[in-house]
């Protein structure tokens, strides 16, 4: 046998011993076609770039709009306040020597604050002459009630609108990805329970559900994201069944399991990476309307506490004001707008790039 | 049909049971147990040994949950959640005072988004890809993201404040009774008119692009295209042929998208001060009356069950192919 035929039997032993492998690399391939598809569609890339803009922005948000210079002298020395607010550093560096500094002093003073944001405003910083000023040169979106730029507001509240959304459909999405995968797989009582479990979620209004639970728990941004969690995962869980049950008959499964793959195996190895993609798009869907669900929330009161604040919690503040400051309800409104319609193009767009009825290899 | 009614009637049950143990869950989320909570919100905290046993023996705190449970569901099904921490009324006739109101609402809501959506989505799926389809289809794209509280401020900003056409406090003027039969009507009307477009657009979207997708459907079909080939005119083939079988899926949705709109009504309710179960409720947690919360979460759940249900037998009823295999 020559070297190149034997090589080929050892290819094929090695994929008719080893399916798992070959079954995640046509998983990739089909990322990567979806991938391809998807940045054809102009309109599902502008969604994707506001979020990743938006990611950026609000990771940014110390950098970006804080009445701490990012470079500034004391004592001969070069501190940098506003950077050290960034994620990772703001566990480990701290400046004592600065704690009792007023910034909002010093910020005006160019010897001392060499460098600072391009909205030199912190989202709590409140001035109390400063209130209800109209959008205008130094303040672009105007203040509130207590002298804050609503800007610099908005920029940090981006941050914890995009972690909700995140955060919750995590957990929405790990929770059904296992009751459907569960059901569709097993199918038989298990399913028949599981769909009950399903069916009695969909049950409860979500938001009645949502609130119920808050009513017993303190109100905290962390309840919010689990709560969301574990209400939102029932479309997921039935997108996966259906998906499992499609899958769980086919060829290469009845392989794994003729091998003797172990049933815990065959489901999260071989059915689940060719099942994501139905569960995935809900799950983009679900984090646009995550996002609509904590800024009701907060709007309402019982989401993000005081001295944080989100797009829904600025809303909230402005309902009392609208008939003079519009400027405190339109522009956080538009923000929000803006971030579920682009997570909701990019669902869209995720969804026809991964319909298995248009043939995948056309443009692979 | 009759095996089918009777199959989707049995699997009530199990739902329904998991619905009391979602509610009974809910309840021992509460940090601590309800009897201190009142205690400390409205009793003096250092309330007698003796009242403290009777509020426990009456909310059952000193027995095990399994019994707590059962005690609950015998008294749930002669419909008694018990009586408002607040003021000491029965949760069911609280509840019973406010239903009407959401109703009113709801309906005007959801025959509005019927008699909208239905033309708008038959209009883009019959002109596919036309000018009409896009814009249409962008807007109410547009629509769908856009937040209700949002959208309630902005036009309370504009109609109620700036232009002073339409109240947005509340079900009636003040001095309703003195109106006369029809002014008390117009008075009413005119109040209903934004909480009902906050409430309506998103579901609007929702299902005009439902109807657009399943008449898309039904189009391709072949007895569409037999109608075609006999000659018959468009006009026909889409009302009489087309039109009917799109109209079995929204039976469906119609059920399907109660939950959606008593979820909203919870928010502009309270905005609009529209005094039905959505407000009661968030007052209800706002003020951590639990048995109320409960109990119009159990209610709203059974109501959500039965409509989805009916929408079921009715779907099944409308479309002979649907069996329950």
């Amino acid at each position: 046998m020559s070297d190149e035929k034997k090589r080929i039997k050892e290819d094929e032993g090695l994929r008719f011993a080893d399916p798992p492998r070959r079954s995640i690399t046509a998983g990739a391939g089909f990322w990567q076609i979806v991938w391809r598809r998807l940045r054809r569609d102009r309109f599902a890339m502008t969604g994707f770039f506001i979020i990743v803009f938006l990611l950026v922005l609000s990771y940014l948000a110390p950098v970006v709009a804080n009445n701490k210079p990012i470079v500034m002298r004391h004592n001969d020395r070069l501190y940098f306040p506003a950077v050290v607010e960034l994620a990772p550093l703001r566990w480990f560096v701290k400046y004592p020597e600065l704690f009792t500094m007023d910034f909002d002093e010093i910020k005006h003073d160019r010897s001392v604050a060499l460098v600072m944001p391009i909205i030199p405003y912190a989202p709590t910083a409140t001035a109390l002459d400063e209130r209800f000023i109209p959008p205008g040169v130094s303040h672009i979106f105007g203040t509130d009630e207590l002298g804050r730029d609503v800007l610099s507001m908005m920029i940090h509240g981006a941050g914890i609108s995009l972690k909700v959304g995140i955060v919750a459909m995590g957990i929405a999405l790990f929770i059904g990805l296992i009751v459907g995968a569960l059901a569709g797989y097993y199918g038989g009582v298990i399913d028949i329970a599981l769909s009950r479990v399903i069916e009695v979620v969909i049950c409860f209004p979500f938001l009645f559900l949502i609130l119920a639970v808050i009513a017993f728990l303190p109100p905290s941004i962390y309840n919010i994201m689990i709560v969301i969690g574990i209400t939102r995962w029932t479309d997921i869980a039935r997108y996966t069944r259906g998906e499992f049950i499609r899958l769980k008959d086919r060829e290469f499964t009845e392989a794994a399991r003729a091998l003797g793959v172990s049933d815990p195996k065959i489901i999260f190895k071989h059915i689940m990476p060719n099942s994501l993609a139905p569960a995935l798009v809900t799950m983009t869907f679900g984090i646009a309307n995550a996002i609509l669900i904590e800024a009701a929330l907060s709007f309402l009161g019982l989401g993000v506490q005081p001295p944080l604040s989100s797009w829904g919690s600025i809303l909230s503040g402005a309902q009392k004001v609208i008939e003079f400051a519009w400027w405190i309800t339109t522009f956080p409104g538009i923000a929000i707008f803006i971030t579920v319609t682009a997570y909701n193009i990019l669902g869209e767009g995720l969804r026809d790039a991964s319909d298995p009825r248009i043939a995948l290899g056309e443009d692979g | 049909m009759l095996a089918y009614t009777l199959r989707r009637l049995a699997l009530i049950v199990p739902t329904l049971l998991g619905i009391t143990i979602v509610t009974f869950a809910i309840v021992n989320l509460a940090p601590g147990d309800p009897v201190e909570v009142i205690q400390s919100g409205q009793v003096d905290s250092r309330i007698s040994r003796e009242s403290y046993q009777a509020m426990l023996e009456l909310y059952g705190l000193d027995q095990p949950l399994y019994v707590r449970y059962i005690t609950w569901l015998k008294r749930l099904a002669t419909l008694d959640f018990g009586e408002s921490f607040i003021d000491h009324q029965p949760v069911i006739r609280k509840i019973g005072e406010r239903l009407p109101a959401t109703l009113a609402l709801n309906i005007a809501s959801l025959f509005l988004a019927l008699v909208v959506a239905i033309p708008l989505g038959l209009i883009s799926a019959v002109k596919q890809r036309s000018l009409f389809d896009k814009i249409g289809g962008t807007a109410l794209y547009m629509l769908y993201s856009l937040p209700e509280f949002w959208i309630a401020l902005l036009l309370i900003l504009l109609f109620g404040v700036k232009l002073g056409w339409l109240p947005f406090y509340g079900m009636e003027s003040i001095n309703a009774h003195e109106l006369g039969f029809f002014g008390y009507v117009w008075d009413r009307l005119r109040h209903m008119v934004l909480p009902t477009i906050c409430l309506t657009y998103g579901s609007l979207a929702f299902l005009s692009r439902f109807v657009r997708g399943s008449t898309l459907e039904v189009i391709r079909q072949d007895f569409v295209r037999t109608a075609r080939a006999k000659g018959l005119e468009e006009n026909d083939i889409i009302f009489k042929h087309v039109f009917k079988n799109t109209l079995i899926p929204i039976l469906t949705l119609v059920g399907l998208l109660l939950p959606t709109l008593i979820s909203g009504s919870i928010i502009l309710e309270s905005i609009f001060s529209w005094p039905g179960i959505g407000d009661l409720f968030f007052d209800s947690v706002s003020a951590r009356d639990y048995p109320v919360v409960l109990g119009l979460s159990f209610i709203t759940a059974v109501l959500v069950l039965l409509s989805t249900l009916l929408a079921d037998l009715l779907y099944a009823w409308a479309d002979p192919r649907i069996t329950y295999e």
